[in-house]
């Protein structure tokens, strides 16, 4: 081996560069295989169902299904197209099919979803539907006048299609108008857009007061000698490992209009017997008692960040002349920063999909988005519009989780 | 934290006014938590302090919520407390089948997590793990992703998916039981819930490990499976205990998954708060409440009393 441009082998005569190769994608391997089961277990019972809910979204084929004949006949006339004698024979003939099958109730419902007061349409003219003889278009209409409303056959076209948008055009409180464009809905039925600005604004609200509170504690925590520091930790500590509904509990306790909180303001004469204030039951509550549960998640990364921090830096600063001030906001506070990033950043991915803490103490002006999906799957049994719903909040979360991992490392999270 | 002796009488009012304030911060964090404490044992059914409990007259005072923790659900509560008191308590008081149920789903949810979440970290902290970032991403989702989503989401999987579960009658068999309004469904539901929990605390304490002491194992001839449990399970075994513990407290306080995917058979501790609070609040969910609160005392003390240890493990010193 007297030639500089020789391969380096191993003992047993292999390239040295593809037996290191081979080693090292065997570790791979070995390190994949360690993390595979969780990661099929996370696919199954976590990913997968989401997916399928998202899927929801855009496919609801309860219309579809229940009238195959106004389907077809959808498909061979474009949009625009006259309303004629076939369209109202496939009409009919749906109908007949939908009280055989028993799903003029569903079907309807779909349509209600678009244009309201249609379900019952739907139910009683389906009731008759096999009396009808041609020409149907008179029979029907003679049955039910309404069903020569231009919407609801623009409704019922773009529910013929089982994959459709609409959901998400209602969860952005848009519709389509008789010609098909997309129009902003009514004055006044508009909720969701406003939900989402009121979740969003909560949110922010929410972690400015966990970062305005937990800054000054994390800083004496960082700064105080270990021993003290570890017991008033634990008052930072013992919210965080209590039951998030024993913590909501005791804020109802506290805020009632009955509850200790007025009754102290009466006792101190501040408020009389009939003042008392409404602390509960709205969005102040909901906002006062989501600060306290995720409080502790901001102190938390403030607080590591702060105890890496050395004194000496504010102290050379000082004894360059600056004012503690300046020292404080030229000096401390810029190093700070990752763990204000931290903190800030999972209070508010917290608080945007909060969902307990509103649904007891909101009211009807503290409901956050989360509620409203709530609403959507277990009341209105509207479940695609839950899941467009829930497909625009998991965009938003996923954006910041993304900008998390960004500024501060899924990696870096903690614990206590 | 004492001030320098320079300090001008501006500064000095300053931090004491610092003080007060985190002081007040301090107690906005512990006083919901420990004022449910004396009310649960309030005599009368306020949510309030009442004149006798403020003046510390006994009479204020009772454990009429405790009792009528007790009680509540079962066929005869007002028989003599003997066996078949307790025979029935055991039987048929809610808040003891409630209890039962997290208990149960609280156990198994909190091995499943552990177990895959511990050996799954062994294998993200190791160097040459491949995209360990955006695996790393989806095994945390469970905790950012809002609850109500995946509740949602495990909704409709889990009442489409079955799976076979053991069957002790007519003779063990397999049966193929719908997730969900099953144990194994919410079991699941739970475990995937607390496994970030414990990916971050293991992974925590596994970046702090000395990858050295397994090379010496190695060198004093140890086979990979003795270096591990020999030297390496020793070493995190903090790590994971407290990430178990997580788990166990994720699945212990849950509702939402609960409220959406378990049946009547399955209602835990706080599925039934949840009921109590919305529908008609009484003194007696301050009772529960104190309990909880008693729990959450031990965990924290246990969690702290196993970091203290970790770190001593791995060298770090005390302080």
């Amino acid at each position: 081996m007297t030639d500089a441009t020789a391969l380096l082998t191993t003992a047993d005569g292999k390239p040295l560069k593809a037996a290191l190769a081979a080693s090292l994608a065997t570790r791979r391997r070995r390190a994949f295989l360690l993390v595979a089961p969780l990661f099929l277990f996370i696919m199954i019972s976590f990913i997968v169902p989401i997916g399928q809910m998202l899927y929801q979204s855009f496919y609801n084929d309860t219309f579809s299904s229940a009238a195959p004949n106004l389907a077809e006949w959808f498909d061979a006339n474009p949009e625009g197209s006259a309303i004629d004698e076939s369209a109202y024979a496939a009409l009919a003939a749906d109908l007949a099919l939908m009280k055989k099958d028993k799903t003029a109730g569903a079907a309807g419902t779909r349509i209600n979803y678009d244009v309201s007061g249609t379900r019952s349409m739907f139910t009683s003219t389906a009731r008759k539907a096999d009396k009808f003889e041609p020409p149907f278009k008179e029979a029907v209409l003679a049955e039910e006048k309404k069903w020569d409303d231009p919407n609801i056959w623009r409704a019922m076209r773009s529910a013929s299609s089982p994959f459709t948008f609409d959901f998400y055009l209602a969860a952005l409180d848009l519709t389509r108008d008789s010609s098909g464009s997309i129009v902003p809905v009514a004055e006044g039925q508009a909720i969701y857009k406003t939900l989402f600005w009121r979740t969003l604004s909560m949110s922010i609200e929410i972690t400015a007061l966990c970062l305005l509170l937990g800054f000054p504690i994390a800083h004496l925590l960082a700064v105080l000698p270990m021993r003290k520091a570890m017991l008033l930790m634990i008052l930072v500590l013992l919210p965080f490992w209590t039951s998030l509904l024993v913590r909501t509990t005791s804020w109802m306790v506290l805020l009632q209009s009955q509850g200790v909180l007025n009754d102290m303001l009466v006792w101190a004469g501040l408020i009389d017997e009939n003042g008392r204030i409404q602390m509960m039951y709205n969005q102040t509550g909901t906002i006062v008692a989501m600060t306290h549960i995720l409080l502790p998640f901001t102190v938390l990364p403030l607080y590591s960040v702060m105890k890496t921090i050395p004194p000496s830096y504010v102290r050379a600063a000082r004894s360059l002349g600056a004012t503690s001030w300046t020292a404080f906001r030229r000096v401390y506070l810029p190093q700070t920063l990752p763990g204000i990033g931290a903190g800030g950043l999972l209070v508010f991915i917290l608080a945007m999909g909060y969902y307990i803490t509103p649904a007891l103490v909101g009211g009807a002006d503290g409901q956050m988005i989360s509620n409203m999906i709530a609403f959507h799957m277990q009341k209105s049994l509207n479940w695609s519009l839950a899941a467009a719903l829930a497909a625009m909040l998991l965009a938003i979360v996923l954006i910041f989780f993304w900008i998390y991992d960004r500024l501060v490392g899924i990696d870096k999270m903690k614990l206590g | 934290m004492a001030l320098p002796t320079y300090a001008s009488p501006l500064e000095k009012a300053w931090h004491y006014s610092y003080l007060v304030i985190c002081g007040l911060i301090f107690l906005f964090l512990i006083a919901p938590i420990v004022i449910v404490i004396p009310l649960s044992f309030n005599a009368e059914p306020y949510f309030t302090f009442t004149e006798k409990m403020l003046t510390l007259d006994p009479e204020g005072y009772s454990m009429r919520w405790y009792d009528s923790l007790l009680t509540f659900g079962m066929q005869n509560p007002e028989a003599e407390r003997g066996a078949s008191f307790w025979s029935d308590f055991w039987g048929n008081a809610t808040w003891m089948q409630v209890t039962k149920n997290s208990i149960i789903i609280g156990f198994f949810a909190t091995i499943l997590s552990t177990a895959l979440g511990t050996i799954a970290a062994l294998g993200l902290t190791r160097p040459e793990m491949p995209y360990r970032k955006q695996i790393t991403a989806v095994l945390i989702s469970p905790m950012i992703v809002p609850i109500i989503i995946s509740a949602t989401g495990m909704f409709f999987f889990y009442s489409w998916m079955k799976l076979p579960v053991p069957s002790f009658e007519g003779g063990f068999h397999f049966e193929w039981t719908r997730l969900a309004g099953s144990y194994l469904g919410i079991i699941l539901a739970h475990a995937a819930l607390g496994i970030p929990f414990v990916i971050i605390t293991v992974t925590a304490t596994l970046s702090g490990f000395d990858q050295s002491l397994v090379r010496a194992a190695a060198s004093l001839g140890a086979n990979p499976r003795t270096a591990f449990f020999k030297v390496v399970m020793p070493l995190i075994m903090p790590g994971v205990v407290s990430g178990a513990l997580f788990a166990f407290v994720t699945s212990f306080d849950e509702v939402v998954a609960v409220l959406f995917i378990a049946d009547h058979t399955q209602q835990t501790i706080p599925r039934q708060m949840w009921n109590g609070i919305r529908e008609q609040i009484s003194p007696a969910i301050l009772a529960v409440a104190t309990i909880l609160v008693m729990i959450s005392i031990l965990l924290l003390t246990t969690v702290e009393l196993l970091r203290r240890r970790s770190e001593r493990l791995r060298g770090v010193s005390p302080q």
